[in-house]
């Protein structure tokens, strides 16, 4: 309860880990706020169906409020003139605010719980959030955001944040380095995937690094670091210690 | 090598020492984009925080994926198409972007904002892009790498001319290195990633072949294998596409 996950990928997509995490939450009868920057509904709608959870029934039931980036934006481009009550999640695309305020009161809106609700902790999953730098917001901007989100989500209402960035080793997006590093620092668990440095194999997809910051809450805590490996299936993904894929014993 | 089956297979024959013939092009229902024929601002525009000529081209095209049903709001219509885009140069000065001028452009987010909305056009409509990004000319990687991320799929042409490659009897078959930088993962798990990461093209009169690339066996003792390590200022030119339909195939014969 009360977590800050931050899902990190690099040289990779770590877009399995959001499927996951959504599947996950929405199984064990958590309200889920999605604000999902870079796909389609219907794409996100797919992959749950095929790890067992309906997006489409989780939405209708109130249980999934689900915020698709690509078509606010085009609401905001092509639509009528938007109401003053209801100003756009996206609102800094055109350019009238500088800040993510209006994305912020949006999850604060969908997630504050009302009388008749009986879902346990609430939930904010961000995919992705590198995607808002590229929309012109700026780093201070997104950590701002971000931080609101922490402090209201975990603190306040005792529920979970899960948050997607991407990350190259010798990038040159120098806001995106600023943002990525910021959120290490503040979240209580990273799960790094990360590409293998010996370039693409079939039967191993991947690593990932799972590190519990251990450090964040207790002053002389090390961080715990584990590292696995992965492959990616249709419907589930295996985990298996480094050097022990099934391909090789 | 491939076998000569897999050329037949794919792709259309064109001939680059020929124009078009005019009855094919009459015969197909096309529209053009042409940003300086381009009436200016019409009016009722909003202010869109965009370059304009990115916000007019957006315009356009929402306009035509509308007018023509290609977002199903026409259900009567009998025969389902895709709508086929192709965007060339985008991001050259030709746009109106001078991003391609310098490290630090006036609006370094217009491109990526335009990318985004066009993303989202393609998304709820039956429609598929290409684009051609001049890579080379732009001078702030930040922005290529977030071009990238908001791709589904991206490839990127190197050309050996100008380059110490083109001497290198390793490649001297071919006209260039095509590299596979992202593929669409959508509506799954999992991705089709190909073994085959050394690919190559060439440029024929009235083909376009992309072919794996062989190393020659070592038969000397003083032979060194030349790196494939790209070369940092290489001439380039990255394509992207963004489209509702996934495009996998490894072999693209124009």
């Amino acid at each position: 309860q009360g977590k800050f996950t931050l899902l990190r990928d690099t040289r990779t997509d770590g877009s399995f880990l959001v499927h996951h995490f959504l599947s996950f939450y929405l199984r064990a009868g958590c309200k889920v706020c999605f604000v999902a920057l870079l796909q389609s509904f219907s794409h996100y709608s797919i992959v749950a169906q095929k790890l067992g959870v309906s997006l489409a029934a989780a939405k209708e039931q109130g249980q999934l409020v689900f915020l698709e980036g690509l078509k606010s934006c085009l609401d905001l481009l092509f639509g009528e003139e938007e109401q003053p009550g209801q100003p756009s999640p996206l609102q800094f695309l055109s350019g009238s605010a500088s800040d993510l305020r209006a994305l912020f009161d949006f999850v604060r809106v969908s997630l504050t719980p009302s009388a008749p609700d009986s879902w346990k902790g609430p939930v904010l999953l961000v995919d992705d959030l590198s995607v808002l730098l590229s929309l012109g917001a700026a780093p201070v901007a997104v950590l701002d955001f971000t931080h609101y989100c922490h402090m209201f989500v975990c603190c306040q209402l005792k529920g979970n944040v899960v948050v997607l960035v991407h990350s190259n080793e010798d990038s040159e997006d120098e806001e995106n380095e600023l943002v990525v590093t910021s959120l290490c620092h503040h979240s209580d668990l990273i799960l790094w995937a990360e590409g293998l440095a010996t370039g693409f194999c079939k039967d191993v997809h991947g690593q990932i690094k799972i590190i519990k910051r251990l450090s964040l809450r207790q002053a002389a805590e090390q961080d715990l670091v584990q590292i696995y490996q992965y492959k990616i299936q249709d419907r589930n993904v295996t985990f298996f210690a480094r050097g022990l894929s099934a391909a090789v014993l | 090598q491939t076998s000569p089956t897999t050329h037949t297979k794919f792709g259309h024959y064109y001939d680059i020492s020929k124009k078009m013939s005019p009855e094919l092009c009459q015969s197909v229902k096309w529209h053009s984009f042409y940003l300086h024929e381009e009436l200016s601002a019409e009016a009722g525009m909003r202010v869109w925080n965009m370059n304009s000529g990115y916000a007019r081209l957006l315009q356009s095209i929402q306009r035509i994926i509308s007018q023509e049903g290609f977002d199903g709001s026409d259900p009567q219509k009998k025969q389902r198409n895709v709508l086929r885009i192709g965007i060339q140069s985008l991001g050259s000065p030709l746009w109106g972007d001078d991003v391609c001028c310098s490290d630090a452009p006036e609006d370094p987010h217009s491109l990526t904002k335009f990318l985004y909305a066009l993303r989202g056009l393609l998304r709820k409509s039956l429609s598929a892009c290409i684009i051609t990004v001049p890579a080379h000319l732009i001078q702030n990687k930040a922005i290529i790498e977030r071009v990238t991320n908001l791709s589904d799929m991206v490839v990127g042409l190197e050309s050996f001319i100008g380059s110490e490659r083109e001497t290198n009897p390793l490649y001297k078959d071919y006209h260039g290195l095509v590299h596979v930088r992202q593929i669409p993962r959508l509506n799954s798990l999992i991705c089709d990633v190909s073994d085959t990461k050394d690919l190559a093209f060439r440029l024929k009169r009235k083909l376009f072949t992309i072919e794996r690339l062989h190393l020659p066996p070592d038969l000397s003792g003083t032979v060194s294998r030349a790196s494939k390590q790209e070369l940092a200022g290489s001439t380039g030119l990255l394509s992207s596409g963004c489209g509702a339909v996934a495009m996998g195939n490894r072999h693209l014969d124009f």
